[in-house]
């Protein structure tokens, strides 16, 4: 349990986990089994709902065990504009870091899924919302160099409301630049890289690396998408439709090669490293 | 049909500017019609209203350069387009979806070199506006500049892409057709391109919308201008839960021209005449026009492989965080170079 972001097991809202056995289901709004959610991955029994995983749920979820070595761990984030409001960004990154136990919303490292070796990475949606600031958009890019160098496959697992971090300015926003441009000399390389897209996935990072895959996979009802839902409604004063910015509304939209449920995305992504062997 | 007009001065700022330039005018009129001597009055006014120009326009702050940025008078794309190129010979469509009209390319001539222009539009007249959101791209803008940008690439063509966007635009036909999608791709394939790509944000430079056509070999940003994120009414929104705190969101956000350079994000700040691009329109041109052929002399001066190594190490510094040692690593395991390894974790 040494590995920093295993400080935090277990639902981190209170609101999702109120104690006791039983959990209302913050999408269908039943009442569940605590312990059925869990067993099922942390999928709401009845409606199917995915909740969101920490980046060391990730890791467990989907790699083989034992085999993730982090890497570029070392990397901090600092508060590069002096950004302050009713709250400071550095206030709020010590927060998000005593929360959950990482140093910032990224986790890259290398390791094997059924027995592929490969460079993979996570966003965490509870730090800061998943938004890529400097350090997640150095990672990503590192990460990638480093799948570059040692030919390997590169999957990544995007869970991101917030898209590009605020409290960075345009040195978030360059982040989309940076990340997409190794991709650029990766693919070039002969790189196979999975996108894998979790609840939510927006702005920044689906403007930029997240929509960059090879191949590009959906957890079941994720928002995913550019714009917030909100900012649609509110500016364009229009009711969105039903199911609108969901992963079933991307596929059917041409955006996505396939929806997986949890319990079908280790074994699709084994299955997929072995049809695409990095050359 | 008479184009319409914005209002001359919807700055507040700039009020006492424009009073004194009124008495000056008056004066002028007045000493036409009754052959009055009064040039040295009229000189020594028009030395005050210089100086009051230094003042008000040398102490400007962040929100009132967004303001200036989005000045309905501003020079835009299409003034460029018209005052800096000759020969302009605009190319529709991107063979997928539809014509965006938010978004202008063009062959075109900057003096004697062939290049692609391509630029955000956002209009002039109220009809104009309309038709092109503002300046707010949909997805076939965004895959409209991408395509012409490759088939510059293939004749050798250097790009010259003006950024001037409130941001990409914000809908359900753009969620539909892959807003994300599109931005992604260019950053993707602009950072590949074999040819050199100069970016200029002329006005409003608006986060993923302006940055979509803005991975430049270099990135230059008129004095101005603006480079964000998101916009300082967004900002205030989020932060404050009110629209009303746009101007402190502007100063926190850093997004002026010169705030970007000292960040290292962007390469040049391209001066603009006294009192903004609006009030000398031909100077302005004047200006971008001398910066932006001394980048195209030092970019066409490097080979195919030189441009794309230094455009990627361009794009790669940026961002500022420290490597700290991660102090609770075990040290049961010694350490791989470059790495931290960490025990397995265990499934429970």
């Amino acid at each position: 349990m040494a590995w920093e972001g295993l400080r935090r097991i277990g639902f981190r809202k209170k609101k999702e986990m109120p104690g006791g056995l039983w959990m209302r289901c913050p999408d269908c709004g039943k009442l569940v089994y605590k312990k059925a959610v869990e067993e099922a991955l942390r999928v709401c029994p009845e409606c199917r709902f995915h909740f969101e995983l920490s980046a060391a749920e990730r890791v467990e979820l989907l790699l083989d065990e034992g085999s993730f070595v982090e890497h570029f761990g070392e990397l901090s984030p600092v508060d590069p504009l002096g950004f302050a409001a009713k709250r400071s960004y550095r206030e709020r990154l010590r927060e998000a870091q005593e929360q959950t136990g990482l140093r910032d919303a990224c986790v890259v490292g290398t390791g094997t899924i059924e027995g592929t070796e490969l460079v993979f990475g996570v966003t965490d949606p509870s730090f800061l919302r998943g938004s890529m600031g400097s350090v997640v958009g150095e990672k990503i890019t590192r990460a990638i160099e480093l799948a570059t160098e040692r030919r390997l496959p590169f999957v990544f697992v995007s869970g991101s409301g917030g898209g590009a971090r605020m409290d960075e300015g345009v040195l978030s926003l360059m982040q989309m630049a940076k990340t997409s441009a190794a991709l650029a000399r990766y693919d070039e390389a002969g790189g196979f890289f999975v996108s894998v897209l979790t609840n939510p996935t927006m702005g920044g990072a689906m403007a930029s690396f997240a929509a960059l895959g090879d191949v590009v996979v959906a957890e079941p009802g994720a928002l995913i998408g550019f714009a917030g839902p909100n900012v649609i409604k509110n500016t364009m004063k229009v009711e969105l439709p039903a199911g609108f910015q969901r992963s079933e509304f991307l596929m059917d939209h041409g955006f996505l090669d396939m929806i997986l449920p949890r319990d079908q995305l280790r074994a699709t992504l084994a299955r997929l490293l072995g049809y695409c062997p990095v050359r | 049909m008479a184009k319409k007009k914005a209002p001359e001065n919807p700055l507040g700022f700039e009020a006492p500017i424009e009073e004194l330039e009124k008495k000056i005018q008056e004066l002028e009129a007045f000493a036409a019609s009754t052959e009055m001597d009064l040039t040295a009055q009229i000189a020594q006014l028009k030395v005050r209203c210089t100086e009051l120009k230094r003042d008000i326009y040398g102490g400007l702050s962040p929100w009132q350069r967004v303001q200036i940025a989005r000045h309905p008078n501003r020079p835009a794309t299409t003034d460029y387009a018209a005052a800096l190129f000759d020969d302009c010979l605009e190319l529709h469509g991107d063979r997928a979806y539809a014509d965006d009209r938010a978004i202008l390319t063009a062959l075109a001539r900057l003096d004697s070199r062939r290049v692609l222009l391509v630029g955000h539009r956002k209009g002039k007249t109220t009809k104009e506006r309309l038709s092109c959101n503002f300046g707010s791209a949909h997805p076939e803008g965004y895959r409209k500049a991408l395509l012409k940008m490759q088939f510059a690439a293939k004749y050798g063509l250097p790009v010259i892409t003006l950024i001037n966007t409130p941001g990409a635009y914000p809908g359900i036909g753009a969620e539909e057709r892959g807003q994300a999608q599109v931005i992604a791709r260019n950053l993707m394939e602009m950072a590949r391109l074999p040819v050199p790509v100069v970016s200029v944000v002329i006005g409003e430079g608006g986060s993923g919308g302006a940055l979509g056509i803005g991975v430049g070999d270099r990135i230059l940003m008129l004095e101005n201008a603006y480079y964000s994120v998101i916009s300082p009414e967004g900002c205030s929104a989020i932060l404050w839960k009110t629209g009303e705190m746009t101007e402190e969101a502007a100063r926190i956000l850093k997004l002026t021209a010169r705030d970007l350079r000292g960040l290292g994000v962007i390469d040049e700040v391209v001066p603009e005449p006294l009192g903004g691009a609006h009030r000398d329109p031909a100077e302005a041109v004047r200006l971008l026009k001398a910066a932006l052929l001394r980048n195209l002399d030092d970019l066409g001066r490097m080979g195919r492989d030189e441009l794309l190594a230094s455009r990627y190490e361009k794009f790669r510094r940026i961002g500022r965080f420290v490597e700290e040692p991660i102090p609770e690593a075990p040290a049961a395991s010694p350490e791989p170079e470059g790495a931290h390894p960490q025990p397995a974790i265990a499934r429970s």
